[in-house]
C-alpha cells in the first residue's frame, strides 16, 4: 500500500508542484498539504488522471488545532478501488476566513460530509448546493467540535411555538 | 314525446379533461420514529400521487457528540463509545478504533489475538446481516422469516456473550489485544451454533427468497449503479450488489484475513434483491470464516492474547503489589492509559455496512485531539434520495432497510 500512495504523491508533485505545500508518508499514509486556493485542481487531477484514478472520496473531516495558526484543517481521504491506493489531502483554513471551495461538483459524497464539517466546525464550503446543518438543528448556537466550545455548554430550548 | 335528456360532458377532448383536474404535490412527513422503518430518521417526501418526486433525508436524531466525548477522555475511554456506534456489530467498531490506535502506536498484536478478533468480528457481522434481512422481511409484512432471523440472531448474540461477556455492546477489543481468550467450552458450543444458524438460514431461504410478494417488492427497486456508488463513496453490500467486488478484507487484508479462505459475493443489477442475496451469502461466508478461526484457535491452544507492551497493558498483579515501578505504572495505566505518539493515522476495516474508518490525531498526550469515525451508514444513506426519484412510496421501505442505516453510527 505504501508504495502505491508514494506513487500518487510523486505524480501529484510532478503535475502540480506549485499547489502542494508539503508531503509526508508517516505510518504509511501518503499525505499532501495543498494550497487552499488550488484544492479543486488537486482533487480534479487525482480523480481524472488515469494512473491515479481516485474514484472515491471516502472521507471529509475537519480538525481544530487551537491555538495553532492557521487554526483549522480540512482533511480529505481518497481511495482508488481500481489501483487500490489511498491518499490524504489536507488544506489549512485560518480562523478569520473559515471557507474552502466545495468538492461537490467532483465528488457527490462531499455533499453530506461537507455539511457535517460546516455543522460541527463552522467551516463554510463555497459553492455548496445546500449548506444546511446536518447532524444538529438549525437553532443550534455555535459549532460544537471547535475546541473552544465547552462540552457542558447548554443550548437554548427550542420547540413548537404555542 | 320529449327526447330523453343526456347531459353532455363539460369537456370536449381528453386534453380538456386533463386540464380541468386539479392536482398538487403532497409533502409527507415520515418519521423520525415511523413504524415501518427501523432507525430514527426523518424523510420529507414530496409525492405526486404515490410517486416520490423529492426526498429530503434528515438525520441527526441520535447525535450524541461521539467525537466531542472522545476528545474529552483518554484513548481507552473511547472504546465503549465505539460500541454504541453500530450497535448491531459493536465488535467491528471496537476493532476499527483499536487498530487505528495500534497503527499509531506501532503495535503488532499476537497471532492468537488476531484470530480471536476475526472470529468475534465475523460473529458480529452475522448478527448485523441477520438484523438487516430479518427486519426487512418484517417491514414487508413477512413475520415468519423475521422470527427465523431473530432466533439466529439471539444465538449469535448468545455466543458473543460467551466470548465477550456482553450481548450487544461487547467492549471486547482492547488496544493491543482482546479482553480475554475464548472459554474452553466455546468451540463446541460455537460449532453447534454454526450448524443451527445454517439450518435457520435454510429455513429463512425456503420461506422468503423465492416468495412472489417479496421478490416483487425487491426486484428492480432502489436501483443504484456502480458509477453512482463510487461518486457517493458508497461501500459494503450496496456497492458489491452492483458487481464491484470491493471488500477491504480482500483489498487491504488486515489481521489474518489473507490466511482465510472466503469468497466475496457480488450482485449484478444493484437493486434491493441483489443486496438481499449478497447479505445472505455474506452470512454463509462469515460462518465459514468462524469455522476456520475455531480450528486455528484450537490448534494454537491457550496462551497470551495481548501484546506485551507496557504502554498499553497493565503490569502483572504480583509485581504491582511488590515493586514501586510497577505500582506507578499501574497507576498511570489506570488513570490515563497509553500516550499515543503525536501524528495522524487513518485505518479502515470492512464493517457490515462498508468501510468503517477511524482518522485519529494525537498531540502525544493521553487525550486524543481528534477521533473521526468515517461512518458507512451516513455515507451510504446520502444517495438514497436519488435512488428513489420517481419510485413508489412503498419502495422507500425496502430500500431503506437494505441500506441498513444504523442511527447510532450515522448520527454519532
Amino acid at each position: 500500500m505504501e508504495d502505491h500512495g508514494a506513487v500518487a504523491l510523486r505524480r501529484l508533485l510532478a503535475s502540480l508542484p506549485a499547489a502542494v505545500l508539503e508531503t509526508h508518508a508517516r505510518l504509511g499514509d501518503a499525505t499532501a498539504v495543498v494550497d487552499r486556493a488550488r484544492l479543486l485542481d488537486v482533487l480534479r487531477l487525482l480523480r481524472d488522471d488515469r494512473e491515479l484514478d481516485f474514484a472515491m472520496l471516502t472521507d471529509v473531516t475537519g480538525v481544530d488545532y487551537l491555538p495553532r495558526k492557521p487554526r483549522f484543517e480540512v482533511v480529505y481521504h481518497l481511495y482508488s478501488p481500481a489501483k487500490n491506493h489511498r491518499v490524504r489531502i489536507k488544506v489549512c483554513v485560518p480562523e478569520e476566513d473559515p471557507r474552502v471551495e466545495t468538492a461537490v461538483p467532483l465528488y457527490a459524497s462531499a455533499d453530506w460530509m461537507e455539511r457535517e464539517v460546516w455543522d460541527l466546525y463552522g467551516i463554510r464550503f463555497d459553492g455548496h448546493p445546500d449548506l444546511r446543518r446536518i447532524l444538529l438543528y438549525e437553532e443550534f448556537e455555535g459549532h460544537p467540535l471547535r475546541k473552544d466550545y465547552p462540552k457542558e455548554r447548554r443550548q437554548p430550548l427550542v420547540g413548537p411555538r404555542n | 314525446m320529449a327526447e330523453p335528456y343526456f347531459p353532455s360532458a363539460p369537456h370536449r377532448s381528453e386534453d380538456d379533461f386533463e386540464r380541468d383536474l386539479h392536482t398538487e404535490h403532497q409533502v409527507l412527513n415520515m418519521g423520525p420514529s415511523h413504524p415501518a422503518t427501523h432507525g430514527t430518521v426523518k424523510f420529507l417526501v414530496e409525492l405526486d400521487g404515490e410517486n416520490i418526486v423529492n426526498l429530503d433525508i434528515q438525520v441527526g436524531y441520535l447525535h450524541r457528540g461521539f467525537e466531542k466525548e472522545c476528545e474529552a477522555g483518554t484513548w481507552y475511554q473511547c472504546i465503549p463509545y465505539t460500541d454504541r456506534l453500530n450497535y448491531n456489530s459493536a465488535v467491528l467498531a471496537n476493532l476499527g478504533f483499536c487498530m487505528a490506535v495500534e497503527k499509531m502506536l506501532g503495535i503488532e498484536t499476537p497471532e492468537r489475538c488476531q484470530w480471536l478478533r476475526v472470529m468475534s468480528g465475523e460473529i458480529g457481522r452475522i448478527g448485523d446481516h441477520l438484523t438487516r434481512c430479518g427486519a426487512a422481511c418484517l417491514e414487508l409484512a413477512a413475520m415468519t422469516p423475521f422470527l427465523y432471523g431473530i432466533e439466529a440472531r439471539e444465538l449469535t448474540w448468545d455466543h458473543l456473550e460467551i466470548l465477550c461477556g456482553a450481548r450487544v455492546t461487547s467492549n471486547y477489543i482492547r488496544i493491543g489485544g482482546v479482553k480475554h481468550g475464548m472459554p474452553p467450552d466455546f468451540p463446541a458450543s460455537c460449532r453447534a451454533y454454526i450448524a443451527k444458524t445454517r439450518e435457520l438460514l435454510r429455513d429463512f431461504d425456503d420461506v422468503i427468497t423465492s416468495n412472489r410478494i417479496f421478490v416483487d417488492r425487491l426486484k428492480g427497486t432502489g436501483v443504484i449503479d456502480r458509477a453512482t456508488c463510487l461518486r457517493y463513496g458508497v461501500t459494503g453490500p450496496i456497492l458489491r450488489s452492483t458487481g464491484e467486488p470491493l471488500d477491504l478484507r480482500k483489498q487491504e487484508p488486515y489481521l489474518v484475513y489473507d490466511q482465510i479462505d472466503f469468497d466475496v459475493p457480488v450482485g449484478t443489477v444493484g437493486d434491493n434483491y441483489d443486496r438481499y442475496l449478497v447479505c445472505v451469502e455474506e452470512m454463509h461466508q462469515s460462518l465459514r470464516i468462524v469455522e476456520q478461526c475455531l480450528a486455528k484457535l484450537e490448534q494454537l491452544g491457550p496462551g497470551p492474547v495481548n501484546v506485551f507492551d507496557p504502554r498499553v497493558r497493565w503490569p502483572a498483579k504480583g509485581r504491582v503489589f511488590n515493586h514501586m515501578e510497577e505500582l506507578i505504572q499501574q497507576f498511570k495505566s489506570v488513570t490515563e492509559g497509553p500516550r499515543v505518539p503525536a501524528g495522524e493515522g487513518y485505518f479502515a476495516v470492512e464493517s457490515a455496512n462498508g468501510e468503517l474508518g477511524f482518522y485519529l490525531v494525537s498531540d502525544g498526550s493521553a487525550v486524543p485531539v481528534k477521533v473521526r469515525c468515517r461512518p458507512p451508514s451516513f455515507i451510504n444513506l446520502a444517495p438514497m434520495s436519488g435512488m428513489l426519484k420517481g419510485a413508489l412510496l412503498a419502495d422507500l421501505i425496502p430500500t431503506f432497510d437494505f441500506i441498513n442505516m444504523i442511527g447510532g453510527e450515522c448520527d454519532r
